[in-house]
């Protein structure tokens, strides 16, 4: 399978990649890694008339803590995210959720912003970054703005990321160091992709009862989200396998649950409940 | 002699593998080389109501573009090669290029030819093609019905075959103590080499010479089929199989593009090179199983069995594949008794035509959709009358006194101690341990399930005048020339066309211990018509029992000869010489004697040769089978079935198969690891999805699943070896017992699992939604 | 049209220039313009990791990334892996082990495994089925791939002919 032909660009400031993404008349894409666009531009399914490639761009890459948040640039590779001391340390579930992706070769390549700006339900980003109150860092032609993630993602592959703007880095949400934490997944046996992505974190308070609970849900829906019902549903509850069961029973309550060959609707909504239930197990029991 | 044969070697073939200095068909690379792509129909039935080329010519390094027209007298149709006799066979042949109609989605409509593959790929973006979409018809059974859309016109009911073998009298089943009966679905896999098809061509326009370098199995059948599609003497057509990346079946038949490509080729006057992309290759490319089988099993309380009859109501596809017709007939029919004295039995097979891909064979070709069905009925027949699934096959095995068995199908099994491999398995897996297991775990609510297949299957097809009998087109003999240079160093040609079984090292291993020369001084030669004379090529497991016998005895001729030569030599008789380690020796006087180099250099240079004896040294040998062979073994699989998710997790996997005699042990294995893994694949993940108007919805290896390594425990591989009295070598087949004996095994230990829940048959692929639904119903519904 | 781009890598050591079309895929640059075929394609998709490379020092699926992602990059293809009179460990483990059939996913299943070694030396039985994740196998089952692996992983812990500069591809950068 062979691209469309497209003219190509390396942009060596963010500044710059702006400017010639307004130049490009709605023609251009941003190349990052590539591992989400260029497989799509092999089906010849979406057909950019230039890659403005942002690869290079030094103020996207890194990684930093600034108080209670991590901020991960845009271009870092999974690889990355999960080899770094900083996210080992202090986000694990982030490192343990980077360490599933794809497999060894797409985790090399792929990017951090790349995964999220693709806005993949079947992704294992989007489930992560909801549970972590990600607050995605945009560049756009008026400047920088913060995108919470709660409004970025509008629909499958739809972002709020306006066309011309450039997503720099992300902020995470350190979590309190009483919580647990956990990434399940259910991968589709042939693409690897997730048929269910469970990112739980959750704390107990010195009362026993759960003081703080986040729960992101990728795959089952067709666009990610976080599991608000589930979250409620525990919170200032005691930790047993009742009260886990009766949450967990709500995971599915949100979003458009999808239906494939592989997974019918039914299914995809068991799968949420039993895999909510496993990672709130993991982390409360 | 050095003892060569049974044990294992390091293949031959790897150095150039792993040093990225293989030579496969995309990586040849010829002057003013140009490449094409076709343009293949989105509809599963339409008529073409026009075809524009314009645009696609006038785009800058398009050098040529082909329709369905502009072949008309110049590329005829491929042919099918299996004429089934007395089935009133409908046989529809795949036109080059569709004319007027295509018949599934994926169909070669117009071939484009660029200056490179990017520009091609560009060209088709560009040829215009209108279509009428018609009704299609994807499954078989919808198929038969009155009132289906007709895939063929002049074909009525789109009955493309109907037949039939042996009979069992209705009272059998009537007056039968138990009958047990059951619907089961073979479902539809694809092959899947990871190296898809392709093809090379190059005309000499002076000559009139076309080379055709192409994914080939079978590179002789290729030709004679292609000489025939494109009007060219064999002796003008050279076909050549090179390093070939896997084929399981799918690069036996001969299909249009190849041929289209060689017309290209000999019409621009330049090379043309195709490969297909893995998306074209998921519809283009033949596809396999897809059978409706019905099966009832009749016998006696104590568990014997007395009859069994089947009907099998196979889907084609849209045209008649090359031996689409013999997989769920001959291939299938005779081997529904499976490895028990079944005493009566009769098939019925409906071969339908239908708006999908043609099948053909996939790694087995009727085999395993035979074992499947005799090893589940055999089962539910244990289930019915409340015998365990092993005592039962003890019950009813062929027993190893009763070999050569004349079973009701009437083939006769050539050797086997069927007892003794189940023995083994049992053994290895410690089955009664594992029984209390279950138990054990039953008791906590977890659902562990033991399945057991005790196959047999038939490979290394012969004698010819059987498959003259068959309408098979095409011999199933095997040729080998063993020839001997003056240094002694030894050229093997074999006409099988080996695509990663390692025949250069196994072949070498029987002709290095024959001869007593180092395995180093043997090269392997196949897989191009110019080189070798003549051959059948590699598939149904016959490489080794048919391609390998011919080997063996090509290499007797030599020794023969050479021995002629050395008694000529040291002035004795013949009778008064031995040969051994490659030296000839006078009886009783080891000091007078050849080496085997001394006798090559002798005979080649023929300065001394005894009266009569021409110079040179070689032999050759055309070997015609005079019966099938017959491997056999036992499987069992131990499988944990998730009660939350109806996820299968398999916990143990033990192959005790029986190939007859192993010339190398780690090959064996090796063939051994990978059947079963696809057995295994199909049995729980892999399986082609049509929508009701026949666009292929599993159609990238998203969507289709192809076995990765983590699915999979380790594989406990075993031998027992029973010789067959067939051929020299004692050799059966291995290659394609996993996918015969493990679907059934799966299967089998999933059933095993889902007791609790009364729920005996589920089709395959047994994927989490399926079972856990079955779970969810309680096997209501199942 | 589009405007063509120069490019310039280095290719098992090899400085290349080549002048492009931005499309082109990294596959299709080594196997057609740069004539090393060892490296295969056999998706599209990637899922099978037939093509997969080295792209300094890490494993990539080479027809999921263009040529120009690949400028001024250090690339390693199976032809840089060994030779028959010194072989990598990986090869030697694939060839000794059986580790292939049909030897067409093999280039890019030993380039993988490398990838896998340099992260874990020492890897269990079950840390290289999950690294096998990215590619596909049709022919062995898995299982000799798994031997092969291991016992490349052990040559290399005794020092027996490992080339260091293909060990160390990219790091240290």
């Amino acid at each position: 399978m062979i691209p469309n032909a497209f003219d190509y660009i390396k942009a060596g400031s963010i500044e710059e990649a702006i400017q010639l993404m307004q130049e490009s008349d709605g023609e251009g894409k941003f190349l990052a890694g590539g591992h989400s666009l260029v497989p799509l531009m092999k089906f010849r399914l979406t057909n950019p008339g230039k890659l403005i490639d942002i690869s290079s761009i030094q103020e996207l890459k890194g990684i930093r803590q600034e108080g209670n948040r991590l901020i991960v640039g845009a271009l870092t590779t999974h690889k990355q995210l999960y080899s770094d001391a900083l996210v080992k340390e202090n986000i694990a579930v982030l490192a343990d959720t980077a360490r599933t992706i794809g497999d060894m070769q797409i985790r090399n390549r792929g990017t951090v912003g790349g995964n999220l700006a693709h806005a993949d339900s079947a992704a294992d980003l989007p489930g992560v970054a909801l549970a972590l109150e990600a607050l995605m860092e945009v560049q756009g032609e008026d400047g920088k703005e913060v995108i919470d993630i709660d409004g970025f993602f509008l629909g499958p592959l739809v972002t709020a990321l306006p066309e011309t703007s450039v997503l720099t880095s992300i902020s995470f949400l350190i979590p309190p160091s009483h919580t647990k934490s956990v990434y399940l997944k259910y991968a589709h046996p042939a693409s690897g992709y997730a048929v269910v992505g469970v990112c739980a974190i959750a704390g107990v308070g010195e009362d026993g009862r759960i003081d703080f609970v986040r729960i992101g849900i990728n795959g089952v829906a067709d666009v990610a989200y976080r599991a608000t019902t589930v979250e409620q549903a525990l919170l200032g509850e005691l930790p047993t396998a009742e009260s886990i069961q009766r949450a967990a029973a709500l995971a599915a309550e949100e979003g458009e649950i999808g239906n494939d060959l592989f997974a019918s609707e039914q299914y995809r909504r068991n799968l949420a409940t039993v895999y909510t239930e496993r990672a709130l197990s993991r982390i409360l029991l | 002699m050095a003892k060569l044969i049974g044990t294992p070697q390091k293949r031959k073939e790897d150095p150039k593998l792993i040093t990225g200095n293989g030579n496969f068909t995309d990586d040849i690379k010829l002057p003013g080389m140009l490449h094409g792509a076709f343009v293949r129909s989105p509809h599963a039935h339409a008529k073409i109501i026009r075809i524009d080329v314009s645009k696609a010519l006038a785009l800058p390094g398009v050098v040529a573009v082909y329709t369905g027209n502009d072949l008309v007298g110049k590329v005829k149709s491929v042919p099918t090669m299996w004429l089934l006799p007395g089935a009133d066979l409908k046989p529809k042949d795949r036109s080059a290029l569709a004319q007027g109609k295509t018949r599934y989605a994926g169909e070669c409509v117009a071939l484009v030819v660029a200056e490179n593959r990017y520009i091609a790929r560009d060209a088709l973006d560009l040829v215009e093609v209108d279509y009428e979409d018609l009704p299609a018809v994807v499954h078989q059974e919808a198929a038969l019905l009155d009132g289906a859309p007709l895939v063929h016109d002049d074909v009525a009911a789109n009955l493309a075959l109907l037949w039939k073998a042996g009979e069992v009298p209705e009272e059998e089943f009537q007056n039968a103590e138990v009958v047990v009966k059951q619907r089961l679905y073979n479902q539809r896999v694809i092959p899947n080499p990871i190296e898809t098809r392709g093809a090379v061509a190059q005309y000499n326009p002076g000559s009139g010479e076309l080379t055709i370098w192409c994914t080939s199995q079978n590179p002789h059948i290729h030709r004679m089929v292609y000489a025939g599609v494109l009007d060219i003497p064999e002796s003008r057509l050279q076909i050549v199989a090179p390093d070939v990346g896997g084929g399981f079946g799918s690069k036996i038949a001969t299909y249009n593009e190849e041929a289209v490509i060689g017309h290209a080729a000999r019409d621009l006057k330049r090379p043309v090179k195709w490969i297909e992309d893995r998306k074209e290759h998921f519809m283009a490319t033949t596809h396999a199983r897809d059978e409706v089988i019905e099966v009832e099993l009749a016998g006696k309380r104590d568990g014997t069995f007395t009859a069994i009859r089947v009907k099998n109501t196979a889907n084609l596809g849209a045209y008649l594949s090359t031996f689409g017709a013999g997989c769920p007939t001959i291939d299938f029919g005779l081997m529904v008794t499976g490895a028990y004295t079944i005493p009566k039995a009769s098939v019925v097979t409906y071969g339908v035509y239908t708006n999908t891909t043609p099948t053909d064979a996939y790694r087995g070709a009727g085999k395993p959709e035979a074992a499947f069905q005799i090893e589940r009925i055999v089962d539910l027949f244990a289930q019915e009358i409340g015998m365990d699934p092993v005592e039962i096959r003890q019950k009813n095995l062929i027993p190893a006194e009763a070999f050569p068995y004349g079973t009701a199908m009437g083939v006769s099994y050539d050797s086997g101690n069927y007892h003794y491999t189940l023995d083994r398995a049992l053994d290895i897996a410690d089955y009664a341990s594992l029984r209390a297991e279950q138990k054990r775990l039953r008791e906590q609510g977890k659902l562990l399930g033991i399945g057991v297949s005790t196959y047999v299957e038939l490979c290394g097809f012969g004698p010819s005048k059987v498959a003259g009998a068959i309408g098979f087109q095409g011999g199933v003999w095997e040729n080998s020339t063993v020839r001997v240079h003056p240094t002694g160093k030894v050229a093997v040609f074999t006409g099988t066309s080996p695509h990663g079984q390692g025949t250069a090292t196994t072949f070498a291993q029987v002709v290095a211990e024959k001869l007593g020369i180092p395995i180093d001084d043997i090269e392997l030669i196949s897989g191009d018509t110019r080189s070798v004379s003549m051959g059948w090529g590699t598939y149904g497991s016959r490489n080794t029992a048919v391609g390998g016998a011919a080997v063996a005895i090509a290499t007797d001729r030599v020794i023969e000869k050479a021995k002629t030569i050395a008694a000529h030599e040291l002035e004795v008789s013949v009778e008064d010489l031995e040969f051994s380690n490659g030296i000839f020796s006078v009886k009783g006087v080891p000091t007078q004697s050849r080496s085997f180099q001394e006798i090559a250099k002798s005979a080649n240079f023929a300065w001394n040769l005894p009266d009569g004896v021409e110079p040179s040294l070689e032999g050759q040998s055309f070997f015609d089978p005079p019966n099938f062979v017959y491997p056999f073994g036992a499987h069992i699989c131990v499988v944990e079935v998730n009660v939350q998710t109806g996820e299968v997790e398999l916990k143990r996997y033990i192959a005790v198969d029986d190939v007859g005699r192993v010339i190398n042990p780690l090959l064996a294995e090796g063939q051994v690891h990978g059947g079963v893994a696809q057995g295994i694949g199909q049995a729980l993940w892999e399986g082609a999805v049509y929508s009701d108007n026949g666009q292929l919805l599993s159609g990238t290896f998203m969507d289709y699943t192809m076995p990765k390594a983590r699915f999979f425990p380790t594989i406990e591989s075993h031998f027992t070896e029973t010789p067959s009295p067939v051929n020299p070598l004692g050799a059966k087949g291995v290659g394609e017992t996993g996918t015969t004996g493990a679907p059934p095994a799966v299967v089998n230990a999933v059933m095993d699992a889902l007791r609790p829940f009364g729920i005996k048959d589920l089709d395959m692929p047994l994927t989490p939604e399926k079972v856990w639904r079955a779970m969810q119903t309680r096997g209501e519904n199942a | 049209m589009t405007c063509k781009k120069n490019i310039s890598l280095s290719v098992n050591g090899v400085t290349r220039q080549a002048e492009i079309e931005p499309r082109l895929l990294l596959a299709h640059l080594l196997r057609d313009e740069l004539n090393l075929t060892g490296t295969h394609i056999g998706c599209d998709t990637s899922q099978c990791g037939a093509c997969t490379v080295m792209v300094d020092g890490d494993v990539v699926k080479s027809c999921t990334v263009l040529a120009v992602q690949a400028d001024g990059k250090e690339v390693t293809t199976v032809e840089g892996l060994g030779d028959m009179e010194q072989l990598h460990p990986i090869q030697q483990g694939f060839w000794e082990k059986h580790g292939l059939q049909c030897g067409f996913c093999t280039p890019g299943v030993m380039i993988s495994m490398i990838g896998l070694l340099k992260e874990n030396p020492n890897p269990t039985e079950e840390e290289i089925r999950d690294a096998l994740e990215g590619v596909i196998c049709r022919c062995t089952g898995y299982q000799f791939i798994v031997s092969a692996v291991q016992h490349a992983a052990q040559l290399i812990a005794e020092g027996n002919a490992v080339k260091e500069t293909t060990m160390s591809t990219g790091e240290g950068r």
